[in-house]
C-alpha cells in the first residue's frame, strides 16, 4: 500500500472503498440477473480490478473523460454515472442510459465525461486521442482522456496506430492497461514476449508506468501523475495495472481454462479486501463502519435493480430512432 | 447548372479539387471546431491540393499532417467528433478506407444508434477514386456500396465543381458521418461556382439533361460518361434524361422514380463492380417504387466483376464507357422507333 503520508483524507479514502464496493455489487448482481435471465447477450464482470477504475478516476476532475471497453461497468460507476440507468440499460429497459439499445457493452453518457464502452477490443484508443486532441488544442479546454483497455488491446494495430499518433500529437491522454493476465483462455504470455506492456511506451517516446492494479491508493497516485503530465501539454503516459478478473471472462462464457490455484492466489489479493484492511489498520476505521460501507453499496445496487424492473421495455417502433441525428433530409419517409 | 446566376462576364469557373478546397477554408473560417487529419494535406495542401492554404490559415491544431496511418487518424475524426468538433479526415486514396473500416463501420456510424441518440458523430471521411489513372488494382476501386450498405453512414460521390463545393459544406455541418468520395480524373475538371456562399443539401437528385425517352442514373465520373452518351443519342433522336442522385445514401428515389414514369425506361451507372453493387441498389429501389412504370427491364451498366488491372487497355474494358452507357439505353429501348431525329 502507497504512504498514508501522501494519502486524501478520510472521507476521500472511505468514497474509494465504497466505489469498489459499488463496482463489485454490481457485477456479482448482475450476473445473478443473467442466471434469472432478466439481462440477455452477456456480461463481463469486472471483478477484482475494481482498484484500477477507481483509483485512476479518483484522480480525474468533472471535465476529464474515458473511453471504456467491453468489460466497462467498473469504469462508469467509478466516473460517477448513475447505477439506476446503467442497471436498467444493461436490462434492456427505455429508462437506461441508451433507452435499451445499447446493452452491458454501450453505455455512453457525455454528461459524466463517459465517452461510451466500446465492445470492439482496442477500437477506441484512438478515439480517446482525438477526443483528447478537440477538446485541448482545437477547443482550448484543460480536459485530459483516460483510454481503458486490456492486455489483449494492446497486441491490436490500433494500439500501435493510437500510440503514435498520441505522442506525435502530444495528446492529454493517459492509456491504462488493464493487464489481467488471460483472455478468455489464453494467458498474456502466450500473446506477447514481453513480460510488461508498460515497456512498449519508451518505443513511442513517452512513459511507461507498471502499477499494481489490486491497490486503489497505488492506482491514484500513478495515475495523478500521469493526468498532471497530460494537462501541463506533456503529452501522453501508458499505465499498465497488474491485475486478474477473480469470476470468469463472462456471464455467458461457463469454461474457465485458468488454474483454481492462481485464483485462489489472486483471491488473497483481492483489492477490496485489502484495502479495507488497510482502513482499519493505518487509517483507524471501524469494522462496523466498513461493514457499512458495502452494505449501503448493496442497498444501492438493490435500488438500481428495482428501478430497472419499474422502467418499461422499449416499444416496437423506437428500434428505428436514433440511426440518425436530426438534419434537413431526416424529414418521414426521406430515410433511406 | 440552373443554380448558377448567370453574369456579364459569366459565371466565375473553377476546378473540382478547387471548389472543394474552397468549401474547407470556408467552413473552417465560419466554424472554429472544424479540424483536418490526413497523410501530406499540411505543408504539401494534400497530394492533389485540395487542402491547399489550410496549414497556413488555420495552424497546426487545426490541420494535422498525420504519420501514415489510416485507422489511426480515422479514430482521431470519430473521437474530435465525440466531443463536439467536427473532423474532415482525409484519406490520400479512398482505397485505404479498408484500413479504416472498423472505426468507419463499428464506431462513426453506431456510435449514435448504441447510445440511444445520446451522442452524435460530425464526422467527414473523404478522399479520392483513382481509377481510369493506371495505380492498378488497390488504387482504383470504387467502394461506394460498402458504406451505403451500413446504416447510420452518409455517402456522397459529386460530379461537378459546384455540386463537390456545396456538397462538401453540407457533409461537415451535417450531425451525422459522412463518406465522401471524390473522383481522381474529375478533380480537374472546371465548372462554374458562384461567388457567394451556397449549400447542396443531402439527398436532393439534380437532373443533369431532361428528356423523354430514357432515365440513365449516374454520378460522378459515369456522370459525364452519361451525358457524353446522351448528346451522342440526341442526334439521333433520343432524348436521354440524365439524373445525378449527387447523395448516394439517402438516395432521392422520388426524383429517379417521377423521371421514370415519364420515361418508363431506366439505366443505372455505376464504377463500382456489379456484384451486390450500387446500380443494383437503384434498380431494386425503383423497382419498389415505380414498378407499374416500368416498360424495360432495367439495364446496369458498371466494371466488370475484377480487379482493376494495370495495363490502360484492360483498364478500359473493366470501367464503364460511353460505348457501353450507349449501348445499355439501345437494351431498354429495343423495340421502340424513335420519332424525329
Amino acid at each position: 500500500m502507497a504512504d498514508p503520508a501522501v494519502s486524501p483524507d478520510l472521507a476521500a479514502l472511505e468514497e474509494l472503498l465504497l466505489q469498489m464496493w459499488r463496482i463489485r455489487a454490481f457485477e456479482l448482481r448482475a450476473m445473478e440477473l443473467f442466471e434469472e435471465k432478466l439481462i440477455r447477450g452477456s456480461v463481463h464482470p469486472y471483478v477484482g480490478m475494481e482498484a484500477i477504475a477507481v483509483g485512476v478516476c479518483s484522480a480525474l476532475g468533472p471535465g476529464d473523460y474515458i473511453t471504456s471497453t467491453h468489460r466497462g461497468h467498473g469504469h462508469c460507476i467509478a466516473k460517477g454515472l448513475e447505477l439506476r440507468l446503467m442497471m436498467a440499460e444493461i436490462m434492456g429497459r427505455r429508462g437506461g442510459y441508451c433507452r435499451g439499445k445499447g446493452g452491458s457493452m454501450h453505455i455512453t453518457a457525455m454528461e459524466h465525461g463517459m465517452l461510451g464502452a466500446d465492445a470492439v477490443v482496442g477500437g477506441s484508443l484512438a478515439i480517446a486521442v482525438g477526443a483528447a486532441h478537440g477538446l485541448s488544442r482545437v477547443q482550448g479546454r484543460d480536459s485530459v482522456v483516460v483510454a481503458f483497455f486490456g492486455d489483449g488491446a494492446a497486441n491490436q494495430g490500433l494500439f500501435h496506430e493510437a500510440a503514435n499518433l498520441a505522442a506525435v500529437l502530444s495528446a492529454p491522454v493517459v492509456f491504462v492497461c488493464e493487464n489481467n493476465q488471460w483472455a478468455i483462455s489464453t494467458p498474456v504470455a502466450a500473446a506477447t514476449r514481453i513480460e510488461n506492456i508498460a515497456d512498449r511506451a519508451p518505443g513511442y517516446g513517452f512513459p511507461g508506468v507498471v502499477a499494481d492494479g489490486n491497490d486503489v491508493l497505488d492506482m491514484r497516485r500513478v495515475a495523478g501523475e500521469a493526468v498532471a503530465r497530460a494537462r501541463a501539454g506533456e503529452g501522453p503516459t501508458l499505465i499498465e495495472a497488474k491485475s486478474f478478473r477473480i469470476t470468469p471472462h463472462s456471464a455467458a462464457t461457463k469454461t474457465d481454462l485458468r488454474p483454481p490455484e492462481l485464483l485462489d492466489e489472486w483471491r488473497r489479493r483481492d483489492p477490496i479486501l485489502r484495502f479495507s484492511r488497510y482502513l482499519a489498520d493505518e487509517a483507524g476505521v471501524e469494522p462496523a463502519r466498513l461493514d457499512e460501507l458495502e452494505a449501503q453499496a448493496r442497498r444501492e445496487i438493490e435500488e438500481a435493480v428495482e428501478f430497472a424492473l419499474a422502467s418499461p421495455r422499449p416499444e416496437p417502433g423506437e428500434e428505428i430512432e436514433d440511426v440518425y441525428a436530426p438534419s434537413t433530409w431526416t424529414t418521414p419517409g426521406r430515410l433511406a | 447548372m440552373r443554380e448558377v446566376p448567370e453574369t456579364a462576364a459569366g459565371p466565375r469557373e473553377l476546378t473540382l479539387a478547387e471548389a472543394l478546397n474552397e468549401a474547407l477554408h470556408e467552413e473552417m473560417a465560419r466554424d472554429p471546431g472544424v479540424f483536418v487529419i490526413g497523410e501530406d494535406i499540411g505543408e504539401l495542401g494534400g497530394l492533389f491540393q485540395v487542402t491547399a492554404g489550410l496549414l497556413e490559415r488555420f495552424g497546426p491544431a487545426r490541420v494535422i499532417d498525420s504519420p501514415i496511418s489510416e485507422a489511426g487518424i480515422a479514430g482521431v475524426g470519430v473521437g474530435g467528433a465525440l466531443v463536439g468538433c467536427r473532423p474532415v479526415v482525409e484519406l490520400q486514396i479512398s482505397d485505404f478506407i479498408t484500413l479504416t473500416m472498423d472505426q468507419v463501420v463499428n464506431h462513426a456510424a453506431k456510435w449514435r444508434y448504441m447510445s440511444g441518440g445520446r451522442v452524435s458523430v460530425p464526422f467527414v471521411i473523404r478522399g479520392p477514386v483513382t481509377s481510369g489513372t493506371g495505380l492498378a488494382a488497390q488504387h482504383g476501386q470504387t467502394l461506394e456500396a460498402w458504406f451505403v450498405h451500413v446504416p447510420g453512414l452518409i455517402v456522397i460521390m459529386p460530379s461537378t465543381p459546384y455540386d463537390a463545393k456545396g456538397l462538401l459544406k453540407s457533409a461537415i455541418r451535417e450531425d451525422n458521418p459522412v463518406v465522401l468520395l471524390e473522383k481522381r480524373l474529375l478533380y480537374g475538371r472546371r465548372g462554374p461556382v458562384p461567388e457567394e456562399e451556397y449549400l447542396v443539401p443531402i439527398g436532393v437528385a439534380d437532373v443533369k439533361r431532361e428528356g423523354r425517352d430514357v432515365t440513365v442514373v449516374a454520378y460522378a465520373q459515369g456522370l459525364h460518361l452519361a451525358l457524353q452518351a446522351a448528346r451522342q443519342l440526341a442526334r439521333e433522336g433520343i432524348e436521354v434524361e440524365v439524373i445525378d442522385p449527387r447523395t448516394l445514401k439517402p438516395l432521392d428515389v422520388d426524383a429517379i422514380a417521377e423521371s421514370v414514369r415519364k420515361t418508363g425506361r431506366l439505366v443505372v451507372v455505376s464504377e463500382g463492380a456489379r456484384a451486390g453493387g450500387y446500380a443494383s441498389e437503384v434498380v431494386a429501389r425503383v423497382v419498389d417504387e415505380a414498378w407499374d412504370a416500368l416498360q424495360a427491364a432495367p439495364v446496369r451498366v458498371t466494371a466488370n466483376d475484377t480487379p482493376i488491372p494495370y495495363a490502360a487497355g484492360l483498364e478500359r474494358e473493366v470501367l464503364p464507357q460511353a460505348e457501353d452507357i450507349i449501348a445499355g439505353i439501345a437494351a431498354v429501348m429495343q423495340g421502340v422507333s424513335v420519332e424525329g431525329g
